[in-house]
């Protein structure tokens, strides 16, 4: 039935309904976003200028469109906040990616590796945190890491340390919440990727003689190169634009898109402002965002 | 599985879970301080059934939650129906595109992007307005969940029901939607709990009068820590690990 079942009236009745939705409230408002990104800011409501007349004239819609200008952007260019924003957000989101490399690959490997009974468990037992209340679980961080927090507690009593670190409220706050947060999204599609892998490859290894970690160096590590790579990937991508992570760990000078966006939109008001910094932010994941979306095809299309 | 497996294991569990352990252990603490045990006490939890607030909150996400969840487990299903069913079509790309993207996407692209959008309609802010958002970004959940039920089902039963005689309509309504039921239940649980758990795409398009629990908790929790966000949060985690587990029951290989 391939390729032919997508032809007939009663096919297009069953896509329209997703295309159309998601059209109108994914597509349409990053247009309205690029537009208002162009608008002024305004003491009025909406907080911006111009204010398209949908039934206006043809001078209306002239006059509308020299309205518009790249000012927001060349602020974004020229205060030094919104570029250290920026690459403060690469740095960050690019330093957890790597560390959820580091720490998902063998726990995934783990995983892979479990005895066929235990693995759905396992893997749930993965899975829950990740669908588990975001928020709650980096509330749960706060006390942890502050001051008079349990690990402070913990490390004092074993006497590693003489006085409190100072944790909460600093980049390590945050490394530490991101990594935490997205470690279910590292290790779910890296799982998949390794038990899919031929245990006959292994085998014909360690047949020949090399060591559990020889084998794994040599064959499993290079033939899951590129779920390594889709999987830090994918969690690169929502942590560039992270919000709760940095406000509730890093404290009030963590600079990040998500949270500048946030802060011109809710505390300054300006949203013409907020939605240069939202296409700022959409240009630095359009390109992963299509890799991952090139994947995903490749998904659908595997039988 | 070699001990140092074993060891990795272990260890990525606990990294994942004592956090949350310790949140709920120290909600039924007696003391007002979050890290100084005081005695077991439920004193957090009475004090949760009084905070009208909280509860108020509580309602507008569970309301919200039903609704969104139903709207993008139909959507996603249709989705899913389309991209794996339909072979190639020309809206296929952007389909395909339109379902992924919103899962990566960061949520305050989505949620100032939506509010501009309700904002130049003139939509106001509320109820409708979360349930719209929730449903747009659940959908994709849905969308790949249902998919991967689809892909590994058996084709020759369908292929069956048509050659006996069965209309396509009549093999999908008999065949196809009982084989994908449990997944679409599944994907309904996780998009009701995705949009329970959502506080940044909420905090932009909801309006006065439509506070939704984590919106609540967060503000909360800027206030400092407290053992009776403990108590909720607990209560929240409890509600959302049955929920998965649930789905992921549905969804196992049997």
């Amino acid at each position: 039935m391939s390729g032919r079942g997508g032809q007939g009236w009663r096919a297009r009745l069953v896509r329209l309904p997703p295309l159309l939705w998601l059209s109108a409230f994914f597509l349409v408002p990053f247009a309205i976003t690029l537009k208002i990104s162009l608008s002024d800011a305004a003491t009025a409501m909406p907080p911006y200028l111009p204010v398209l007349d949908w039934h206006g004239s043809l001078e209306g819609w002239s006059s509308f469109l020299e309205a518009l200008d790249f000012e927001n952007y060349a602020v974004l260019w020229f205060d030094s906040l919104y570029r250290e924003a920026a690459l403060s957000s690469l740095a960050y989101a690019g330093t957890a990616s790597a560390v959820l490399a580091l720490l998902g690959t063998p726990l995934a490997y783990a995983l892979a590796r479990a005895p066929a009974r235990a693995q759905a468990l396992l893997v749930a037992l993965v899975v829950v945190p990740f669908w588990t209340s975001f928020l709650v679980r980096v509330y749960a961080w706060i006390a942890i890491l502050k001051p008079e927090g349990l690990l402070n507690a913990a490390l004092l009593r074993l006497g590693v340390v003489g006085q409190p670190l100072e944790i909460l409220n600093t980049p390590a706050a945050v490394l530490i919440g991101l990594v935490y947060a997205y470690l279910p999204f590292m290790v779910l599609p890296l799982y998949a990727v390794m038990s899919r892998l031929d245990p006959a490859l292994r085998e014909a290894a360690a047949d020949l003689g090399a060591g559990p970690v020889r084998v794994f160096l040599t064959v499993t590590l290079p033939l899951a190169a590129p779920g390594i790579a889709a999987g830090a990937l994918l969690c690169f991508i929502p942590m560039v634009g992270e919000f709760v992570i940095p406000d509730l760990l890093g404290g009030s000078d963590t600079l990040m898109l998500g949270r500048v966006l946030w802060s011109e939109f809710f505390s300054n008001r300006d949203w013409p402002l907020a939605s240069a910094v939202a296409v700022l932010l959409l240009l630095i994941v359009i390109g992963p965002v299509v890799l991952f979306r090139d994947a995903g095809e490749r998904g659908e299309g595997e039988r | 599985m070699s001990p140092f497996l074993r060891a990795v294991l272990a260890l990525g569990l606990a990294f994942l879970y004592a956090p949350i352990l310790v949140l709920a252990v120290y909600s039924f603490n007696a003391s007002n301080l979050v890290t100084v045990w005081g005695g077991f006490s439920t004193r957090w939890y009475a004090a949760l059934l009084a905070d009208g607030p909280l509860l108020a909150a509580a309602w507008v996400s569970l309301r919200v939650a039903l609704m969104a969840g139903a709207i993008s487990t139909l959507l996603g299903t249709l989705a899913a129906l389309a991209l794996a069913r339909h072979g190639r079509f020309r809206s296929r790309r952007l389909l395909t595109g339109l379902v992924f993207a919103p899962m990566v996407m960061p949520e305050v692209i989505i949620g100032l992007s939506l509010l501009l959008l309700f904002v130049g309609v003139g939509l106001d802010r509320g109820i409708v307005t979360l349930v719209i958002a929730h449903a747009t970004f659940c959908t994709g959940f849905v969308a790949v969940v249902v998919g991967a039920r689809l892909r590994g089902l058996d084709r020759t039963l369908e292929e069956a029901a048509a050659d006996l005689g069965a209309t396509p309509r009549r093999v999908f309504a008999t065949v196809t939607l009982p084989l994908l039921a449990p997944a679409v239940l599944a994907g309904f649980l996780l998009a009701f709990t995705l949009s329970l758990d959502d506080l940044v795409i909420a905090s932009f398009v909801s309006g006065p009068g439509a506070t939704t629990l984590p919106m609540r908790l967060y503000s909360q929790i800027r206030l400092g820590v407290n053992p009776e966000i403990n108590a909720a949060s607990t209560l929240l985690v409890l509600a959302v690990t049955l929920a998965v587990l649930a789905a992921s029951r549905l969804t196992a290989r049997r």
